[in-house]
């Protein structure tokens, strides 16, 4: 694989923390609303769509599609940012495509979650790579 | 309360420089202030109601309103990124029309040329109280690669073309060499565009606008005020604004706010998108211009690239003569903001004060519109409808 970019751990507040639980072993946790049923994401307490504040963590398989994505060439380090929607939830989320070749990206590429270290002592943070 | 021909646009200024090296944030919002209310024939003790919004140095509008030295009735720090001064022309007719005040003042300035900030290629990182930098900044998200993912969706979705995104900045440079102080005066050729620099797939180096110093600054005034001055004047005649972000993760790049503030200030005006003359489009990117044509109503939406296509844009060549100034893509984007220079374009337009070679014949209807934030991920839209009387 090529050079990879050096991944700023993500700032960690109670309430996601969770999720951040959830990838250090491995999950892929998403938000879903007890009330409307729905998913969200990124999770927050209080659902966006209904308003309900009766919200739980429930693990995805971590496979979805590529519904769009950029390669940024001009970056020291070239990298893959995409929307993933999961296929699972129907929920998109921002990510980056890695252990791929770039050249061959489409949407509609299916994919499956790759969890990718951070800096320091932080949580990985949940990418994608080719299924 | 409708603000239909509540409040006048009487000044507008754009301030010449491109890189202002060796003038202060605050001067320069003072000088485009002044410049704003010399165009008005009005002075800085006439103000009283004051409109800034992220860009302005210190507390709020305080520091500013301070250093100006003005007293007044009302105050609007409204913040939407590149959008807001679309929204404020919005509000000071809003707030005219209730009495709050009879004198807005808006100004924008900004230095991210001589600061050597990497506007669109760099993580833009808004605070870790922000709910959605945790869940975003590690994938380095920038400006340009957020909008590219809106071109290449919008690609899949409806054929759109490179060539087709590169026919909006063509048109942008076709105007541009008109303007002395446009920063790229240079008219290119769609080959020369699909051919610059790739920075972020789809979009190239010429599908971006430039990162210029500067500012400007408008004066909109009550019908009583307006009545007393001698420049020709400029009505609100409708006003729309809205926000669109990631709908709990049910994104959907293809449209802006756009479908939202769009319509709704063409209904308060009582217009249709066929009716206008010239249109202002907040153009940090070729695909932003197109994304909001179509949200707007000038095309169906999917037929954007179609509509810009073969000079459609370009002033006394198209049906649509847009952003005749040169726009963000070529002749300057004061402070990462280009929602003020659109409004201001408009006004020259209205007035029939903008360059010989670009006026638009009989312009007595304009459209300004601007999205602030990112396309990518959550944004806000001002849509502007201004006639001239």
């Amino acid at each position: 694989m090529t050079e990879q970019r050096t991944i700023p751990a993500p700032h960690i507040e109670e309430e996601t923390r969770p999720f951040w639980e959830g990838v250090r072993e491995g999950k892929l946790l998403v938000k879903y609303c007890r009330s409307c049923e729905a998913p969200h994401y990124y999770p927050r307490s209080i659902c966006p769509h209904c308003g309900s504040d009766d919200t739980f963590f429930k693990e995805s398989d971590g496979r979805g599609h590529i519904y769009s994505f950029s390669v940024f060439h001009a970056a020291p380090i070239p990298y893959a940012i995409a929307y993933v929607t999961l296929a699972d939830t129907d929920i998109s989320m921002m990510t980056n495509i890695v252990n791929c070749d770039f050249d061959s990206l489409a949407i509609g590429q299916e994919v499956k979650v790759f969890f990718a270290e951070t800096e320091g002592d932080g949580p990985p943070m949940p990418m994608f790579e080719p299924a | 309360m409708t603000i239909k021909g509540k409040a006048y646009i009487v000044g507008a200024y754009e301030h010449p420089t491109r890189k202002a090296v060796d003038k202060s944030l605050a001067q320069l919002h003072a000088e485009v202030a002044k410049g704003a209310l010399d165009d008005a024939g009005l002075t800085k003790d006439d103000v009283d109601g004051y409109f800034c919004a992220g860009d302005a140095p210190g507390l709020g509008g305080l520091s500013m309103i301070d250093y100006m030295g003005l007293k007044l009735r009302h105050i609007d720090t409204t913040e939407t990124g590149g959008s807001s001064y679309v929204i404020h022309v919005a509000h000071a007719a809003q707030a005219i029309a209730e009495g709050k005040c009879k004198v807005a003042l808006i100004t924008l300035a900004g230095k991210p040329r001589s600061s050597g900030e990497a506007t669109g290629t760099k993580p833009r990182n808004y605070g870790t109280d922000s709910p959605d930098v945790a869940f975003e900044l590690p994938f380095a998200p920038t400006i340009v690669n957020n909008y590219a993912m809106c071109a290449r969706r919008h690609m899949y979705e409806f054929g759109t073309t490179s060539e087709q995104l590169a026919w909006i900045k063509v048109a942008a440079s076709h105007h541009a060499q008109h303007n002395p102080n446009a920063m790229l005066r240079k008219v290119v050729t769609v080959e020369e565009v699909v051919n610059s620099p790739m920075i972020a797939d789809p979009l190239h180096r010429l599908d971006c606008c430039v990162i210029s110093d500067g500012g400007g600054a408008l004066v909109v005034v009550a019908p009583e005020v307006a009545a007393e001055l001698n420049r020709p004047k400029v009505r609100i005649i409708g006003a729309g604004e809205a926000p669109k972000h990631q709908m709990g993760g049910r994104v959907n790049l293809t449209y802006s706010a756009g479908a939202f503030s769009g319509p709704a200030a063409f209904e308060e005006a009582g217009v249709k998108p066929s009716d206008i003359k010239y249109a202002s489009i907040y153009d940090s990117f070729t695909v932003t211009v197109l994304i909001q044509l179509e949200d707007l109503g000038f095309c169906a939406k999917g037929d954007g690239g179609k509509f810009v296509a073969d000079g459609n844009l370009i002033s006394g060549v198209g049906k649509l003569p847009f952003n005749t100034d040169g726009g963000g893509l070529c002749n300057n984007h004061p402070g990462n903001r280009g929602g003020m220079t659109k409004v201001i374009e408009a006004v020259r337009q209205l007035r029939g004060e903008a360059h010989p070679a670009v006026q638009v014949a009989n312009c007595d209807l304009a459209v300004a519109h601007g999205t602030g934030g990112s396309l990518g991920t959550r944004h806000a839209a001002g849509t502007l409808i201004l006639e001239r009387v």
